[in-house]
């Protein structure tokens, strides 16, 4: 995931290869999730899942800051966090749909996908749930002095979670590396965040001495560039910050959730899909800036759709776990 | 080796004396929780810990119970051994989503990837006149939950080999100590041995009747036993160490033997303990049993704090040997 010195670099000191990598896994999880939304239309999901779509710069330009060993944790909402830190569609799709070659064997589902291989501590559908985790993978990477970051993506509903801010306090004591990524899609559920959430978002983090800031979520360079320094921030044992992330969720709280203008209307949702788009919004400036050019995009667009369609397949052809298996793994 | 001859400790001693040799054969091994260091705990079972291995392995923490076992959890996936100290048992109930969403589920969740080798230790017990908020033994709680273990020591000899297999686990284990029990005296080797989980042992022989006995309750199940013996009955006590996993083959065994069985734990003993270890008996020595087996445990009040009201909460050798003596007849 990080950058190699040779590449040749445009004018935010970013390689071309590495715009277009940030650009393709933008696309993959736009893809995957409409993947996700046509498998539930078709009842061949079992369960609900909880799309992404709308927040893609926010996962891939914080997990592009990242190397390999660093850990997250991710929430229900967590396909892009997932995809982002580098796993697989196809073992991801065969775990949607309960298949023994998902990453957990078809024992997690789409709210726990989880894997050591890219330092995926796990998806969690415990709001807040996996605060405490990426905060203990931070104190065992300050104890081991391998100077990894660990990154706890939340929802702002986490917010309303005491744990949430214990483990801020604990981080801040002990000055551990880990980054605390609000991602504020505007939407507790089917409640706006503002009915739900007191005072200033910004100050949780300053109250116990974490610095913090926000950004437009919307624009992955922006969330690139202050995730890179925050990222370094904490890997030099400067402690953790939060970085609030302004975003917006494009479908429902999860696929079922079809008619939802009782708690916001269509217009709303519309003027995101076409002004703040995060796909739209990075590929008009690569354009913009001549660092490449439409038929690129288009080429590399079709390469996912056609990756996403094959992952599809393979999990589709892919068997069930046996029931045997049942009772594996409950204890190491 | 003649008795006067064997190494005499105090609960907390073995206790203390398990965690130093752990924490000096893994340097991954780490303590967290209120007051450990310096302080030692309340109870003062650490004390001396922190002089030896620094406040980088033995670590006070803020009053935030979810937050430091939350941290355990994370810590024990990626490398680290915690071992998370909760003051009071009662305390458990704000670390509830941490044990039993977070660390008794990540095992499986993952398919098997993720491993979370930590253990809990808290107290569990009535009679120190501490209230409704510092008196519960809450065990069945965890007991009931895939994923986790539960240890219930009621020796030094017993809390030493246990907490060192606890430690060594590669899952998350909740390890209840008898805060009454603290002060008591037995024989600890100094060497390093360990016990292994899912074996009771019997800590006294007998033919008549079976009291099956958990933590606190052991010595109170040996002294009715020698009560019963100066009537004639013979009580075999047997001690299941650990409520998961359950000797169910050791305490059916013993069930059969006797014929008779009475359960003793000090848990609530609606929904608790003894009801599913009473219900072990009945499924594997129904034929066997000449008569119910009979379940003793707190009742079910909060736990008082006035000293007549709390004592009668839970059992005592007295009200297991009256019902013992009861079921075998010679009342």
């Amino acid at each position: 995931m990080s950058q190699t010195a040779d590449e040749p670099k445009t004018s935010a000191g970013i390689s071309l290869e590495k715009w277009l990598r940030i650009y393709r896994r933008m696309q993959m999880i736009r893809l995957f999730e409409e993947q996700v939304n046509e498998l539930y239309t078709r009842a061949l999901m079992p369960g609900l899942a909880h799309l992404y779509v709308g927040e893609e710069a926010v996962a891939v330009g914080i997990c592009e800051a990242l190397r390999a060993d660093d850990y997250i944790t991710s929430t229900h909402r967590g396909h892009g966090h997932c995809l982002a830190k580098g796993a697989r569609p196809d073992r991801m799709f065969a775990e949607l749909l309960g298949r023994e070659a998902g990453y957990c064997r078809g024992k997690g589902g789409s709210m726990h996908i989880a894997d050591p291989a890219t330092g995926n501590l796990g998806a969690n559908a415990i709001v807040a749930g996996s605060a405490g985790i990426a905060t203990g993978a931070a104190f065992s990477a300050k104890h081991k002095g391998q100077q990894q970051v660990a990154v706890c993506f939340f929802g702002e509903g986490a917010l309303g979670q005491g744990v949430v801010y214990e483990v801020m306090n604990l981080a801040a004591l002990w000055k551990l590396p880990v980054l605390y990524v609000c991602e504020n899609n505007l939407y507790t559920e089917y409640t706006h965040f503002t009915e739900t959430t007191a005072g200033d978002v910004l100050a949780r983090g300053p109250a116990f001495g974490v610095p913090a800031e926000s950004i437009d979520g919307q624009d992955v360079r922006a969330v690139h560039s202050v995730a890179t320094r925050l990222v370094e921030r904490a890997r030099q044992g400067q402690g953790p910050a939060f970085l609030l992330c302004n975003t917006y969720r494009y479908s429902g709280h999860h696929v079922g959730d079809i008619n939802r203008e009782y708690y916001r209307s269509k217009q709303e949702e519309q003027e995101w899909k076409t002004r703040r788009d995060p796909i739209k919004l990075f590929s008009d400036w690569l354009l913009g800036e001549k660092l490449t050019d439409a038929s690129t995009l288009g080429r590399i667009e079709s390469e996912v759709r056609a990756e996403m369609q094959a992952a599809v397949d393979f999990a589709i052809a892919a068997p069930y776990p046996q029931p045997e298996e049942v009772e594996q793994d409950v204890y190491a | 080796m003649p008795e006067a001859a064997l190494r005499e400790l105090t609960f907390a001693q073995a206790v203390r004396e398990a965690l130093a040799e752990e924490m000096r054969r893994d340097s991954t091994v780490c303590i967290l929780g209120e007051d450990v260091a310096e302080a030692g705990t309340p109870f003062k079972v650490l004390s001396g810990l922190v002089e030896e291995f620094g406040t980088v392995r033995v670590i006070d923490t803020p009053i935030s119970e979810a937050g430091f076992t939350g941290v355990g959890v994370g810590a024990a996936m990626t490398g680290m051994r915690p071992v998370i100290d909760i003051m009071f048992g009662d305390f458990l109930t704000l670390a509830m989503d941490q044990l039993v969403n977070q660390a008794a589920k990540v095992h499986y969740m993952s398919g098997g990837k993720w491993k979370v080798p930590m253990v809990l230790r808290t107290t569990l017990g009535a009679t120190r006149r501490s209230a409704a908020q510092h008196s519960q033994s809450l065990h069945a709680w965890l007991s009931h939950v895939p994923g986790l273990k539960v240890a219930m020591p009621s020796t030094p000899y017993d809390a030493k080999g246990l907490l060192k297999s606890a430690i060594r686990d590669e899952n998350p284990v909740i390890f209840f100590e008898d805060k009454m029990m603290y002060r008591q005296k037995g024989h600890v080797p100094a060497e390093d041995y360990t016990i292994p989980f899912g074996v009771a042992e019997v800590k006294r022989a007998g033919t008549d009747i079976s009291l099956v006995a958990t933590s606190s309750m052991v010595q109170v199940a040996l002294g009715a036993a020698r009560l019963l013996e100066k009537i004639g009955i013979s009580a075999e006590v047997i001690d299941p160490r650990t409520t998961w996993p359950l000797d169910e083959k050791a305490i059916v065994e013993s069930a059969k033997k006797t014929s008779k069985a009475i359960v003793i734990d000090e848990g609530y003993s609606r929904y608790g303990v003894t009801g599913e270890i009473s219900s072990v008996i009945s499924e594997g020595a129904f034929f066997d049993l000449e008569a119910p087996v009979k379940r003793m445990g707190a009742m079910h009040v909060p736990i008082p704090f006035s000293p007549p009201l709390e004592d009668v909460t839970v059992p005592t050798e007295q009200a297991v040997f009256d019902a013992a003596r009861a079921l075998c007849g010679k009342d």
